[in-house]
């Protein structure tokens, strides 16, 4: 794990990542819902293959930044610059090309499609047939199409699912749900990946091979990954910059160490101590 | 995971559909040739001679609407009304060539341009209505099948109320399997492939898929306008099989015929689609006796297919003797005997 | 001016009917979440019913109506607990296409039953026309209109005050809520069905003396216009079934007298659209998020 050095910008980043580009970085976000504000003054900088935490108690506003940053909700306030470009006004599918992917908390897959079809939509953009290759199947069709099939069953070796390319994704078990759900972002070649509670109804053995797998897709894929997590096992093992949130505010940035050890960070989790 | 019996854990495995599907054509096209054979024998009463272009008209009509329904997951009401643009299109630029082109350059051209002005109209009516979803799109769709209808009727050029008359005859079995084929071809290539995959995976999870980069828009259009474009083609051949076109059997009743041949069928299967229309064109006239109950039978089948689909119990019956279940079962008895044997 | 005003005032006794149908429509949308569509249907039954208790029975038309409402509540509490209830957790592509399948059972059954000529709706309601210098309004569209506004000052205040119809309140806002406070779905569903009902069959009778005819396919015209009015008005909200029902019922009826009878249907159609496209939650609706 690499320390932490501050950007020209002052802004955190590992010291691997310091003398390239961020990939995401984002200045006083914030979204209000009629009135209520759920996201305030969001700023994060995330190193090219950082992984990042974004922690926080339930309601504080985790999910809604991915929602921003993904450009499901428009912001009301500040800019998100996604490799150095604004995405302001762009559609989900439009940053999603640029190069942020997501999972979903409450998972999302194409149930009624296979484990392979799944992945070949993240495949997608990368695919190369136009509309008249699809409806006639000629050479070049068939050429994309091998390609893309090589492709995801090499990203789905990655957990080890080549097996279960046949599958029906929605008859999968829980935690290769989640699993398939990471090669599907993973198949949009991203440059940053938002994992939303990848942990979530895992036993601590399956937690730990996930925490090893988040470090080998950094690894492999050289692209820096985000997530929200509860599990602080998970967030204290892997993540090198950690931001919590609550009530839709940053109240603390930094290292594991140094967010474990915050007196704002443990008000927020346990509550103000008595005097 | 290639067998059943190593999957101890309920995981369904998906089917392989190309070969399936060229078994299905292959079938279609044996089908073709005997009703061929027979009805150039004098063997096929003139009845059931004149039922051989409607079949293959309504299953263009029940595949096109199947992208939507099957694939798409979006339930239109209005398919009747793009049949009927084509239609009109279609049998207008016949009657405009009929002195100039020959019927192998002009029934062609009559149904691209069919095809294409339903194309149109679906890109028209396709920009306003896909911005919504479900229930509200299902009413719009049907609304505009119905505004269609009553400008139609209200038009000089489409001859009103009492119909459009000089259309040539041009619709024959043959040319109507072969834009069968086409149509067959063309949408099961699209459904396997890159474009395909994507309108189905808007089917399953609509986020998921513009977060996985799929423009939801543009392939929610392109299924939208592909299914205009053949049901404007079907309509083509429906004007030309005709003495005369009015707009009322354009209604909405037709569009619920089509919904009824997609369910019965089986939504987002093509195989299902081609049956169902085969079935359902045909059995008013086997069954003329049941003339009568022929709505109610389709109001049933809706009512009842639905309420198969939801039960827990039909599911798993349905299981139990699917193919993939079945062979599995075979394989565990086949492995069992062969255990016994070698005790 | 005269003519307008008559115009104007048969389109508001129009639109108090298809006021009373858009209200059993936006409630069963708002608990049930579905697209009720044999709602129109079940005005034709209940129609129908009238027309067999009076004119082939000779009842009398007090307990003719009576009749007609008790068919119509049993017949919508039925199809709610036949079709609708296996479907609960069904995808909304289902339960719309099993409405659609009722709507046309019911259509066909009618059809069986009564043929497909129109029956005449017997003149049950006998009130004398009433002029104000030249205006003269016909006795039946004041009944109408005088009666649905009733009925509809009523359900507001059933629903903002009776126990029942705070919980079906409580079921449309939020159903897992609503039952761990104790409150029963199922019973709130099929109460809402049984009064949605029940004003469709007042509809049918207000329907039937306004045009005189009944026959199999009545219901879906009126019923297909009253969900258009239920989404002007803003689907969920009750007042704006009212208020979009009566609106529609004004201009069907200016457009029928000043532009085209044969288009009006489709100018109708044309507002449904155009208020989808400028106001998807309709004139008094609440914008729904959808969450992610």
């Amino acid at each position: 794990m690499s320390k932490l050095v501050p950007l020209p910008s002052k802004a955190l980043v590992p010291e691997r990542d310091a003398d390239k580009f961020p990939i995401l970085d984002v200045r006083h976000l914030g979204i209000d819902f009629g009135g209520l504000t759920a996201v305030d003054d969001f700023n994060f900088t995330m190193g090219r293959t950082e992984i990042g935490g974004l922690i926080g108690p339930n309601g504080a506003g985790k999910t809604t930044v991915f929602n921003l940053l993904t450009n499901v909700y428009r912001p009301t306030r500040g800019s998100i610059l996604l490799d150095g470009v604004d995405t302001l006004g762009m559609s989900t599918h439009q940053v999603n090309k640029l190069g942020i992917a997501r999972t979903f908390q409450n998972i999302r897959l194409f149930t009624n499609m296979s484990v392979l079809d799944n992945v070949k939509v993240g495949l997608h953009n990368s695919t190369k047939s136009n509309l008249f290759a699809s409806v006639t199947h000629g050479p070049a069709f068939h050429k994309a199409e091998r390609k893309a099939k090589e492709r995801a069953l090499e990203l789905l070796s990655v957990f080890h699912m080549e097996d279960l390319a046949d599958a029906q994704a929605g008859s999968l078990p829980y935690g290769a749900q989640r699993r398939l759900e990471i090669v599907r972002a993973l198949a949009t070649e991203p440059g940053i990946m938002l994992l939303d509670e990848p942990a979530a109804g895992m036993n601590p053995s399956e937690t730990a091979e996930l925490m090893e797998n988040i470090r080998k897709i950094r690894d492999t894929f050289q692209i820096a990954i985000m997530l929200i997590e509860h599990d602080m096992s998970l967030v204290m093992g892997i993540c090198e910059g950690i931001a919590v949130l609550n009530y839709g505010k940053i109240i603390a940035k930094g290292t594991p160490d140094e967010i474990k050890s915050n007196p704002a960070v443990i008000e927020a989790y346990l509550g103000k101590k008595e005097e | 995971m290639q067998n059943n019996q190593h999957n101890p854990f309920g995981i369904k495995m998906s089917k392989k559909p190309l070969t399936k599907n060229i078994v299905t054509l292959t079938a279609l096209v044996i089908a073709f040739a005997v009703m061929l054979v027979l009805s150039e024998a004098g063997i096929l009463s003139r009845h059931m001679r004149s039922m051989l272009v409607p079949v293959c008209i309504n299953i263009i009509l029940a595949v096109s609407l199947n992208l939507l329904v099957g694939f798409l997951g979006e339930l239109t009401l209005g398919h009747a009304g793009f049949m009927s643009v084509g239609a009109y299109a279609g049998c207008l630029f016949s009657i405009a060539m009929k002195e100039i082109l020959p019927m192998a350059i002009r029934f062609p051209l009559a149904m691209l341009v069919g095809g294409l002005v339903a194309a149109v109209f679906g890109v028209i009516i396709g920009i306003p209505v896909l911005r919504l979803h479900g229930d509200y799109l299902a009413i719009v769709t049907l609304a505009f099948g119905e505004i269609i209808r009553s400008v139609i009727i209200n038009l000089e050029f489409t001859g009103g109320a009492a119909g459009l008359k000089g259309t040539p005859q041009d619709s024959t079995f043959v040319i109507a399997f072969i834009v069968v084929m086409i149509t067959l071809i063309l949408i099961i290539n699209l459904v396997n492939s890159r474009h395909g995959r994507a309108i189905m995976a808007i089917r399953d999870n609509r986020i998921a898929a513009e977060a996985s980069g799929i423009n939801v828009t543009y392939f929610r259009m392109l299924a939208f306008v592909m299914a205009a474009f053949f049901a404007g083609v079907a309509g083509v051949l429906y004007g030309h099989n005709l003495s005369i076109l009015t707009a009322g059997t354009f209604d909405y009743n037709k569009s619920i015929e089509l919904l009824v041949i997609v369910v019965l069928g089986g939504m987002g299967s093509i195989r299902g689609s081609i049956v169902s229309a085969i079935i359902i064109t045909l059995l008013p006239e086997v069954l003329r006796d049941l003339a009568d109950y022929r709505m109610l039978i389709y109001a049933l089948v809706l009512i009842i297919m639905m309420l198969l689909n939801a039960s827990p119990r039909f599911a798993a019956v349905k299981a139990q003797f699917s193919p993939a279940a079945l062979k599995a079962a075979a394989a565990a008895k086949k492995a069992a005997k062969e255990g016994n044997a070698n005790e | 001016m005269m003519d307008f005003l008559s115009t104007l005032i048969s389109g508001l006794s129009l639109g108090s009917i298809y006021a009373l149908i858009a209200l059993g429509y936006t409630m069963v949308y708002g608990i049930a979440k579905m697209l009720n569509f044999a709602h129109g249907d079940v005005i034709m039954v209940g129609a129908f019913a009238v027309i067999t208790s009076v004119s082939m029975l000779g009842l009398s038309p007090v307990l003719s109506i009576l009749i007609s409402i008790v068919c119509c509540v049993v017949l919508g509490v039925s199809i709610e607990r036949i079709a609708y209830k296996p479907l609960r957790k069904s995808p909304p592509l289902a339960v719309l296409i099993t409405a659609i399948g009722v709507s046309y059972f019911l259509q066909s059954l009618a059809l069986l039953i009564f043929g497909s000529t129109q029956h005449s709706f017997p003149k049950i309601i006998n009130m004398p026309a009433i002029e104000l210098g030249e205006l003269t309004i016909r006795g039946n569209m004041l009944i109408t209109l005088v009666i649905t506004t009733a009925i509809m000052a009523g359900m507001s205040i059933f629903i903002n005050k009776s126990k029942t119809g705070k919980a079906m309140r409580a079921v449309s806002e939020d159903r897992d809520a609503a039952e761990l406070m104790g409150i029963s779905v199922n019973r709130t569903i099929t109460i809402t069905f049984a009064i949605g009902s029940a004003l469709a069959a007042v509809a049918g009778l207000f329907y039937g003396t306004t045009y005189g005819f009944i026959g199999p396919y009545t219901g879906s015209m009126p019923g297909i216009k009253a969900f258009v009015a239920a989404v002007f008005g803003g689907i969920g909200s009750m007042p704006g079934a009212m208020l979009g029902g009566i609106l529609l019922g004004v201009i069907e009826n200016l457009s029928k007298r000043y532009i085209s009878t044969e288009l009006s249907d489709a100018i109708v159609f044309a507002v449904l659209i155009i208020v989808l496209m400028v106001k998807p939650t309709g004139l008094l609706g609440k914008k729904i998020n959808e969450k992610v």
